[in-house]
Order: C-alpha cells, then structure tokens, then sequence
C-alpha cells in the first residue's frame, strides 16, 4: 500500500492538514488500514523534501499545518496510478512453498496440508462476505477492498484446488516430468520476485 | 433451532459394469431452519449425489434421510413425492424452467401439482415473484428473461408455499458476478425467512455465503469450517505500510 500516492490523491482534490489526512485515508479505505499520525508526517516531510506538496510556512508546526500538492506531485500521481504493479515474476509465496515441501516430505499427506489452507481461506472469505451482506451500509470504497480480498483469496483456494487434482492424477499415473528439474530456460525465464 | 434436513451415515454406491463406485460413503449433514450450509469439492466429489438424495430424487444404499422431520425410508413413494412437492425446493445451475409457461405459470406449477387450485396457486406465485423483485415479468416466458431473473424465477419456484428446504446445485454457474451475488442474496433471505438450504458449488466465492461450509472429497464429508466469526477480526487487522 502506497501512503505516498495515497496522500498525494487526497491533496489533489484541495489543501489539506495532517490530522485530516489521516481521518480521510482511513474513511477511503474502509477503515480496513489503520494508519498512525507518524506515518503521515514521515511521509510529508518525504513529499516536501521532493518537492511533491508545499507546506505553509506561517503556520507552525503540527497538526495546524496545512499541506497542498504541487505540479510535480499531480504529474508523480498521474503516473503511479498507470504504473503496472510488479507481477511479472512470481513472488515467494509461502502457501506454495509449503505445499512443494509437503509433497516431498514421506509422512505428511499432502492432501491434508492442501485442505488445511483451503478450509482456513474459505473461513476468511466467509468473513469478507459477511460484510457484504450489508451492502446498505458499506461504502464505495470498503466494497471496492472486499471484493479485491475475496477475488486474490478466491485465486489462493482455485490454486489448491488445482494442485490437489494435479497430485492426485499424478499419484494415480505418475509421470516423468514431476521429480525432473525445470530446464534452465524456464528458470531463468520466470525470476522470482525476493 | 430446528432441523429441516438430516442425513445420517449415507451412502450410496452404483454399479459401473462389474465395478462397485463409491459415489456417497457414511455421510452425516445436519441443516437447520434459517441457515446456509455449502457443499464444497471439485467434480464427481459426490455432491450432486448428495444433494438429489437429500431431495428424494434419488434414494440411498444404506443410511437414513429425515426432511422436515420425516424419515425418507419409512415413507411410501407416493408419500415421499408429496414431501418433495410440498417441502422441497430446487435450484439448478441451468434454471429447469418450463419454456412454454410464463415466469408466474413457473412459480405457481408445484402447487398446483400438489392440488392448489389454479387461481390460489397463481395468486401464491405472484407473490412469490413480488418479494423477488420481479412482479413486472410474470407474464413473460423464459426466452423474453435475462439469465439473472431466470434464476430468479428459479428461486420463486423454488420458495414458493411452504417450502421448508432449498436445495441448489451450482446455481450461479452461467451467471456473471452482480447477477450471481443477487442470486445468493435471495437464497440468504430465504433463509432468514426460515428456510435451511444447501448449496453444492465448486466455488469459494459462492460458498463462502453460507453460515457453514463442509467439504467434499471421493464421498465423504472430510471437513468444515468453524462457525463463522463476526467481520470485526478482518478491521482490527492489518496497519498500512
């Protein structure tokens, strides 16, 4: 989550103090990411410093300050919104991890490992949509997060889901290809995000 | 809380040739009035055997069903259709409506099958349809619906009388996001009006809905997930970085 960007797409909609960052940033987000005042003006100062925002100089110090965006920051914005995210490269995904040790481990049944997350992930998506229900009272923004929640927990539980078919029709025909290293090519290919 | 459907320690086993499959094996599922229960697996897990035996569809090799407080196996055939008509409702994935009736003939089709007469039934039916949003399409067939109000129509159907158990085997497959989240919608408030229902899915999105989600695999019922926590754990969680 980027407070940097966060804070610049407050400010552009007019000047802002700091206090009144931190309230609108949680409210946007659904209240889902608490941040501390710290944070905000860390980050402030940051943005001053590149000459982002522009503070006023005759107030003091604190939560008084006022804060607007400058050319420089509404043009740093407009290209962070476009920017793609990194997922060109798998990350190192710890649930993937774990299920490659397990298949290679003799007394762990792999299958088990596999429900084990999947049930712990559904549990979660329960959670998630029991906010749904109320649709009434969520905002915009708090819809927009659940949704992203259920969809990338969704892609975790179709992930197993997938590997358990593929390790049990393996288990049934075991092929070749499963104990076999992936060619260099391939390695190379697909760096993994650290 | 009382239960509209019990399954105690079925099974239910076919012939393949001179192969014996496993398609149930010792399944237990309780479902109580006004509660959600999904059946999560991936295909030939059994789910849909489970859910056209807990309907009566079909009956099972060993074990006992209880709808509404009736064991299916002490019933006669003729009994156990009149449960089915007047207890049980179904949702399927490709909605089953009849293409020569109207969305109002549709919804009011069970009870008249069940000896309602036609202008009582009706009158049932567009209620039904009301509550559902959808008084303004009675008159129209299901080729004049969209696929979202067909599975509407659907769930009318599948509520309408005094239906006590809604059974419903993928029934937001063919559906895009919005229409399929407005189709767990009425399933929920079935259930708040009283209604046990179980969904078969494959799909957590859609499972996940329900107040207790059991999953499937070769038959058996091998987990479920704990009762459901309030949402408030997910906003305590985690600070922005």
């Amino acid at each position: 989550m980027s407070i940097r960007h966060a804070l610049l797409a407050l400010l552009s909609e007019g000047p802002k103090y700091g206090l009144q960052l931190r309230e609108e940033f949680e409210a946007r987000t659904g209240e889902v990411w608490p941040l501390n005042v710290g944070q905000v003006y860390t980050t402030l100062q940051r943005l001053e410093r590149d000459g982002f925002v522009e503070s006023d100089d005759e107030a003091d110090s604190g939560a008084q300050k006022g804060f607007r965006i400058t050319a420089g920051g509404a043009e740093e914005l407009a290209q962070w919104l476009r920017m793609p995210p990194d997922l060109g490269s798998p990350p190192r995904d710890e649930l993937v991890i774990k299920v490659l040790i397990a298949v290679r481990l003799p007394d762990v049944d792999v299958h088990e490992v596999i429900q084990t997350h999947r049930r712990y992930l559904v549990e979660l998506m329960q959670q998630w949509t029991h906010l749904k229900e109320e649709e009434g009272d969520l905002d915009m923004g708090l819809a927009l997060v659940v949704d992203a929640e259920l969809f990338r927990l969704d892609s975790v539980v179709r992930w197993l889901d997938a590997a358990d078919g593929r390790l049990k029709r393996a288990a049934l025909d075991p092929p070749a290809a499963v104990s076999a290293p992936a060619g260099p090519q391939i390695r190379r290919r697909a760096g993994v995000r650290r | 809380m009382t239960g509209v459907l019990e399954m105690r320690s079925v099974s239910r086993t076919y012939l393949d040739g001179s192969d014996e499959v496993h398609a149930l094996r010792e399944v237990d599922l309780q479902v109580e009035a006004g509660k959600m229960v999904a059946v999560m697996g991936p295909s030939g897990s059994g789910k849909s055997t489970l859910l056209t035996i807990a309907g009566a569809l079909e009956t099972p090799t060993a074990g006992d069903v209880i709808v509404a407080g009736h064991s299916l196996s002490a019933m006669s055939r003729d009994d156990r259709s009149r449960l089915r008509r007047r207890s049980i409702g179904y949702v399927f994935q490709d909605f089953n409506l009849l293409p020569g009736l109207t969305a109002a003939e549709n919804v009011a089709l069970p009870l008249e099958l069940d000896g309602l007469s036609a202008g009582k039934a009706r009158a049932a039916g567009l209620r039904a349809l009301e509550e559902l949003g959808l008084a303004d399409k009675a008159s129209r067939f299901p080729d004049q619906l969209s696929g979202g109000e067909r599975q509407r129509v659907a769930i009318a159907r599948a509520v309408v009388g005094d239906h006590r158990l809604l059974l419903a085997d993928e029934p937001t497959g063919a559906l895009d996001t919005a229409n399929g989240e407005a189709v767990m919608r009425l399933i929920l408030s079935a259930c708040k009006n009283g209604v046990g229902a179980v969904v078969v899915t494959h799909d957590a999105q859609l499972a996940s809905w329900a107040d207790r989600v059991v999953f499937i695999r070769d038959g058996r019922i091998v987990d479920h997930t704990a009762p459901r926590l309030g949402p408030d754990s997910l906003l305590a969680g985690e600070a922005a970085r």
